[in-house]
């Protein structure tokens, strides 16, 4: 067992990119990720790897677009105003297949926003975010240990199937400190196989060309759906969930994130006031568990969404139950944050009053 | 075994230091950690606070709403977290900047000039350690001597004469007792 | 007989799709040449830019990446940093470096990114159909100015070399043309001289190339000597030639 030390989550996250290979990364300073940059301008050097603090967001998803052309394993992170920004890059390294990693330490929005931790960049993350036709594989990592651990499944599936990836959390996963262990493979980029597809000297072989265009008549759409087969593959064989005391449960909280660790704690309070809970948390938003909330909802008959975003992963969670179950919600946007009891209150409310619906708190 | 402490003051008393070396010393003890600092519209007025939780079981909620202990350093961080104790809680005022007494009977309470004994060791910054060795002391929830151990492994750079004044600090701290 | 100028072995034998009277090809010609000559065609690697110049990719006999508008420098840099031992270069034309893409080329300066900006500047927007472009002349029709660019709605054209001439970071900062002769063999030289100081490690290094755009200027395309007039009338007493910055013997390889 490795030993543990007591670590932010952001610096979690960018230790767990070092040790997952990452050797570039670039990014701009905003609030509450600025502990990934920090880290990273020291840690890069000292593995031979480069950091560049970029001019902006948009230039440094740039930069990663032009670094992970190469074949390497690169980063850039940012919080909610800052990846606004970068959506135009990650566009177009899902438009050019390059497997690239994303940290988006969340904070309150829309706009300026506040610098508190939310989750109001679900749809963003989930959904694209920026234009045309792509996904991206999103983790929500619920602790510091995640933080460090799951960069590595990142770059294993964005490489694989050769697509952006993301991590998700909000600024409190990002900011506090826990006990971390890190339990997956420390990867040395120099021993990994060069991509085939990768520029950089070519010699002895032909020219290398990335780009994300094809003005050829009918040549785009072949392209895309070509690309839409690896997102069902993704869809068919990376998704990851974890669920609680649910065997029993007659009412399902779903939550992810710091949400989800309120909601372990309300879950608890409810079982001592004798309320069958269980917490049903997506690891991966997209893919969204959608087959096992399915399955879960032809038995449960309750849903309670907990989100520090005004609705987003309810929507979610209403196309997987399709209306099977009663799907409640418990929202809190704008860098808010519940407290279990709140929480367990809500679970009380709907499994012995029989509350049809719960919208935003207050 | 469950404690969860919030820790407030002026920005430059230690809150975020004294915060990260509790759960250090806990997790150093084998129990189950979190700390979570406030760095959102909390911070506004120069003010800091922190959440620890200390815990033989998995932490859940690192944001600590109802403190089992609060350490107040500043008048501004009694009127705020007073009310949030738990009933049967225990509530450390730092005497030395704060003139009000406390109001709720339903918790108990450890008034510790910290700041005065800092003082008297020679270095002011060494308040927070005082509090750390009340806090210690009173609760029981871990020892002097573990936070002790913790100082070397959150401060790297420790001159061995400012790790021996923290340490006396801690312990002056904890000759405070409960009436 | 004998072939005395044939094709570089850096531009691919393809039809290329640039206008009748466009300066990119020639360009496209003296950056093939000056990588032959300096025997870096294996270990190049081009940034194309969106514009005319979106196609470049299928010209060039080295590696191409083509990303988004303005930050083939952003592109470059993440390359550059990564692969220190490729060769990188940047193409770029006046809306990509000089408008969407400002902070990128001023910042890559300001880093003095050890890559080769070519920078061609006509004036206009190709492919997008004839817009004001950050460099179109007082008075010059646009599209987006169909009574010629004022002063007073759009400003003033943005000269570049001069701009960056002030950036600590920038090595080599020359601007030619392409218009003429004598204008196409300084042009190739100061390419030499952009990729040489690269090979040296010296640091950021930009050639800013007056080029012709007949499409899109409405000049006559049965007759290029009216658009070769453009350039030397018109742009050439706003937009002067010369080396703006030579830094590179001072500053020494890195």
């Amino acid at each position: 067992m490795a030993e543990k030390k007591l670590m932010k989550g952001n610096e979690a996250l960018a230790e767990g990119a070092v040790r997952a290979g990452c050797r570039f990364f670039a990014g701009y300073p905003i609030t509450p990720q600025n502990e990934i940059p920090e880290y990273m301008s020291w840690r890069q050097p000292q593995v031979g790897g480069a950091f560049v603090q970029a001019e902006s967001e948009v230039s440094a998803i740039n930069m990663v677009y032009g670094a992970a052309a190469t074949g390497t394993r690169c980063m850039t992170s940012s919080s909610s105003p800052g990846m606004s920004l970068k959506q135009e890059g990650i566009s177009y390294c899902a438009g050019a297949d390059l497997p690239i990693f994303i940290g988006n330490i969340m904070r309150g929005g829309p706009g300026l926003g506040n610098i508190a931790g939310s989750q109001g960049d679900y749809w963003q993350a989930t959904r694209g975010g920026g234009h045309g036709d792509y996904r991206t594989f999103v983790m929500a990592p619920a602790s510091v240990t995640e933080m460090g651990n799951f960069p590595h499944k990142c770059y294993e599936v964005a490489f694989k199937y050769r697509i952006p990836s993301m991590i998700l959390a909000d600024g409190i996963i990002g900011q506090m400190m826990e006990p971390v262990e890190f339990t997956t493979p420390e990867i040395d980029p120099a021993a990994l196989p060069v991509p085939e597809w990768a520029i950089g000297v070519n010699k002895n072989r032909a020219k290398r060309v990335v780009k994300s265009y094809d003005l050829r008549e009918g040549c785009l759409e072949v392209l895309v759906n070509e690309r839409a087969k690896r997102y069902r593959q993704i869809e068919a064989s990376e998704v990851l969930y974890e669920e609680k005391m649910l065997d029993d449960a007659e009412i399902a909280i779903v939550a992810y994130g710091i949400s989800a660790r309120v909601s372990v704690a309300a879950m608890k309070l409810a079982r001592e006031k004798g309320l069958k809970a269980g917490l049903f948390r997506p690891i991966t938003l997209w893919p969204f568990p959608k087959a096992r909330l399915a399955e879960l909802s032809n038995r449960i008959k309750k849903f309670l969404v907990v989100e520090v975003s005004l609705g987003q992963l309810v929507e979610d969670v209403q196309l997987s139950s399709c209306g099977r179950a009663d799907v409640h919600l418990y929202a809190r946007p704008g860098g808010a944050i519940m407290t279990a009891d709140e929480v367990c209150r809500a679970v009380e409310n709907i499994v012995k009053k029989g509350a049809k619906e719960y919208a935003t708190a207050k | 075994m469950y404690q969860g402490i919030r820790i407030s003051g002026f920005g430059g008393q230690g809150v975020i230091s004294a915060g990260v070396l509790l759960a250090q010393a806990g997790m150093m003890e084998g129990k189950e950690v979190s700390f979570f600092p406030a760095y959102g519209a909390e911070m506004r007025g120069g003010t800091a606070n922190c959440s620890i939780v200390v815990a033989s079981d998995e932490v859940s909620t690192p944001i600590v709403s109802s403190p089992d202990t609060a350490i107040v350093f500043n008048e501004p961080s009694l009127a705020k977290f007073e009310p949030a104790v738990k009933p049967g809680g225990l509530l450390i005022i730092n005497s030395s900047l704060i003139n009000s007494r406390a109001g709720r009977a339903d918790i108990k309470t450890l008034y510790v000039p910290c700041n005065a004994i800092a003082a008297e060791l020679g270095n002011a910054k060494v308040m927070n350690m005082v509090a750390l060795g009340a806090f210690a002391a009173a609760t029981g929830a871990m020892s002097v001597d573990a936070i002790a151990r913790a100082l070397p492994k959150v401060y790297k750079k420790l001159k061995p004469e400012v790790l021996e004044l923290n340490v006396k600090a801690l312990k002056r701290g904890a000759e405070f007792k409960l009436n | 007989m004998q072939l005395q100028n044939k094709r570089p072995e850096s531009l691919l034998d393809v039809k290329m799709h640039y206008c009748p009277g466009c300066g990119h090809g020639t360009v496209h010609r003296l950056i093939a040449e000056a990588m032959d000559e300096l025997g870096i065609r294996t270990r190049t690697i081009g940034v194309g830019p969106v514009g005319c110049t979106v196609f470049a990719d299928a010209y060039f006999n080295c590696d191409m990446i083509q990303g988004a508008h303005g930050r083939g420098p952003a592109e470059a840099t993440g390359i550059k940093r990564v692969k220190p031992e490729t060769i990188v270069f940047s193409y770029q034309g006046d809306g990509d470096l000089a408008s969407i893409g400002m902070a990128e080329i001023v910042h890559t300066a300001i880093r003095s990114e050890n890559i080769t900006v070519i920078f061609v500047n006509n004036a206009i927007y190709g492919m997008t159909g004839g817009q004001m472009a950050p460099t179109t002349l007082i008075g010059q029709r646009a599209t987006t100015c169909p009574d010629g660019r004022t002063a007073k709605q759009a400003g003033y054209p943005i000269k570049m070399c001069e701009l960056l001439a002030t950036i600590d970071g920038a090595t080599y900062l020359e601007r030619t043309t392409v218009h003429n002769v004598p204008g196409v063999v300084k042009t190739k030289t100061a390419i030499r001289k952009a990729f040489q100081n690269q090979i040296d490690g010296k640091g950021f290094s930009m050639v800013e190339i007056l080029s012709m755009c007949p499409t899109n200027w409405g000049t006559r395309l049965d007759n290029p000597s009216e658009a070769v007039k453009f350039v030397a009338e018109g742009m050439l007493p706003v937009f002067p030639l010369g080396v703006y910055k030579d830094a590179g013997a001072a500053k020494g390889g890195l």
